[in-house]
């Protein structure tokens, strides 16, 4: 492929992509959430957007099936981030990795006295860095959503997962306990594209970092 | 049981494919032996501690291990030719002059090298060893130029960079190993945040040199930018004089300059490059210079190569069009079997029909047919299957 192809998600990432697209002067001739396509055109001939999986973009833009691609700092944490160039923080969709455990659950104190945890969580990579960092031992168990629900329901002592307003949280009652970093999104480049179309791509790359300042 | 799985990321080469792969290797050996490099095949399988001593550091972790039962010690596959090339040239050529080594051998990963990277690379390379100025350098990557031309890999350019002003930098900064480490992954990435937060308790040069880096790619303008930007340290101008020289070297060929491409940094020591090319997620060649690498063995000496693997550029190449071959009639006289060699003398691929078999003749490689016109023996496109 000659031109630019970019990995988005659907959603959040989308919405507050438009505006740094823009910049670039990019725009998509359709809204992914109203059209079923998954490969999207723009105003540019030269470049399109594909519409793929958050978690799924840090592999688009490895394998060097996109270009670029926006993800967010929990995906790439857990893709792990290898092979890919990560130049700017676009400082969109932020929220915050989090600890929470029920209401009522003395946290601190368990791992005061070096209980062993049982943490349920999508994102196992964060969690196991963030509680061996912390010299505590747990057992992880791997969800895929709804992750509120495992302390409720027995299923775990607390749970690691994204938090942007508490919300979801509160009306579980659940109280955050730890942060363990906050997230925004970043931009991926794949390696060799860099390389390659460095005259097609560096105009975009300064484009939004002009946007992001 | 599937009894024909084989282990991920474990590959056979089938007849189309190992002909290509086999048709590239003798022309880049054989290119290679017209530069002077000389042939070496060091073993299958070593014990670890020469396996991973010197450019062998990050190797450990990627190599399938077992015990000798001979003696007890532990021996690894090899997963790098590079190390043990050096072992050759520090220990067994003792040589005194400057050496020309090539080599070309299947190596083993327990964790693949890169995406859809075979487990079982099959490495080919070179290293230049005795010779610590830029024409060392120079040649080294001309060579990987020509390497490329011939397997006629499309728009290639080829990425160089400066192990040596990062490590100025860092001896600048002076900081312990894990968060040079830290330093040193940002920087492979580019991940400007994070290095950004790195780099904030350090000393001013240093902060501005290591922020810098990541900007410093493109073409031969970036080493003026570099020394514009750099810190004036003695070792970081020595550095870019160092690519300057290059560039002006190698200014017929697609090459570029990334500052911040420090792979392999731990063994290399000066200028290392990396090849690019349409079709590929990631480089398909890897060099540069490791000098005194050989201590370990014995004998410091100035070294540099590059190294890839040639499945990978196989993939990559367009396939040569091969001709098939001719079959003949089994040889039940003198004629025949005169005929059936000469043609083989010719350098014509002949395969024998065996009695009692009759077609598929295509599937074994046939495309022309030996027959019997009159008195003579001619060659003709065959139209059975």
């Amino acid at each position: 492929m000659n031109g630019i192809t970019v990995a988005l998600s659907k959603g959040r990432i989308f919405e507050e992509t438009l505006p740094l697209l823009a910049a670039a002067g990019i725009v998509p001739s359709e809204n992914p959430e109203q059209s079923r396509k998954l490969i999207i055109g723009t105003n540019r001939p030269d470049v399109r957007v594909v519409i793929v999986r958050a978690s799924d973009v840090p592999t688009y833009v490895q394998y060097g099936a996109a270009d670029l691609g926006i993800a967010g700092k929990d995906v790439l944490i857990e893709h792990g981030g290898t092979g890919l160039y990560q130049p700017l923080d676009l400082k969109i969709a932020k929220c915050r990795m989090c600890v929470a455990a029920p209401d009522g659950f003395d946290y601190a104190a368990a791992v005061c006295r070096g209980a062993r945890l049982r943490v349920a969580t999508k994102y196992i990579q964060t969690a196991r860095e963030h509680f061996a960092a912390k010299g505590v031992h747990v057992d992880l168990i791997k969800l895929y959503g709804s992750m509120e629900l495992a302390p409720l329901a027995g299923l775990a002592d607390a749970i690691v997962d994204l938090v942007s307003s508490g919300g979801t949280l509160k009306a579980n009652n659940l109280v955050e306990v730890e942060e363990i970093m906050a997230i925004s999104s970043r931009l991926v480049v794949n390696q060799a594209s860099l390389k390659m179309k460095r005259a097609l791509l560096q105009p975009v790359i300064d484009s939004f970092a002009g946007a992001v300042k | 049981m599937r009894r024909w799985l084989l282990p991920e990321g474990i590959e056979d080469l089938l007849p189309d494919e190992a002909v290509a792969v086999e048709s590239l290797r003798r022309r880049l050996l054989d290119e290679f032996a017209r530069h002077g490099y000389q042939l070496v095949a060091p073993p299958l399988l070593e014990y670890v501690e020469s396996l991973f001593t010197g450019s062998g550091h990050d190797l450990d972790p990627r190599t399938f291990k077992l015990i000798d039962q001979l003696s007890g010690r532990t021996m690894g596959v090899r997963a790098d030719i590079t190390p043990q090339v050096a072992r050759i040239d520090a220990h067994l050529l003792n040589r005194r002059g400057v050496t020309r080594l090539c080599y070309c051998g299947s190596v083993l990963h327990t964790l693949p090298a890169g995406l859809l990277a075979s487990r079982e690379p099959m490495q080919i390379g070179v290293e230049l060893y005795g010779h610590a100025g830029p024409e060392a350098d120079s040649e080294v990557i001309r060579l990987l130029a020509r390497a490329l031309a011939l397997a006629e890999i499309s728009a290639v350019r080829v990425d160089l960079g400066h192990v040596g002003i990062f490590r100025a930098l860092m001896a600048e900064a002076g900081l312990a190993d894990d968060a040079e480490q830290e330093v040193f992954a940002a920087l492979q990435a580019k991940d400007v945040p994070t290095l950004r937060s790195l780099v904030a308790p350090m000393p001013e040069s240093v902060r501005s040199g290591l922020l810098c880096l990541p900007e410093l790619y493109g073409g031969p303008e970036v080493l003026d930018e570099a020394a514009r930007r750099l810190p004036t340290r003695g070792d970081i101008v020595a550095a870019i004089a160092n690519l300057r020289r290059l560039a002006v070297d190698l200014a017929d060929l697609p090459i570029g300059f990334d500052l911040a491409d420090l792979r392999g940094y731990h063994y290399h020591n000066g200028v290392v490059f990396a090849a690019y090319c349409d079709g590929a997620p990631g480089a398909v060649a890897l060099g540069g210079r490791y000098d005194n690498v050989g201590e370990c063995f014995g004998c410091k000496r100035a070294a540099t190569g590059f190294s890839m693997d040639l499945r990978e550029l196989v993939k990559l190449s367009p396939r040569p069009e091969l001709p098939g071959a001719i079959l003949a009639p089994w040889p039940e006289d003198k004629e025949v079997h005169e005929e059936v060699e000469r043609l083989r003398r010719r350098g014509e691929a002949v395969v024998l029909a065996l009695p009692g078999h009759a077609g598929f003749w295509r599937e074994a490689g046939c495309d022309r047919a030996l027959v019997r016109r009159g008195a003579e023996w001619i060659v003709e496109t065959l139209k059975e299957d």
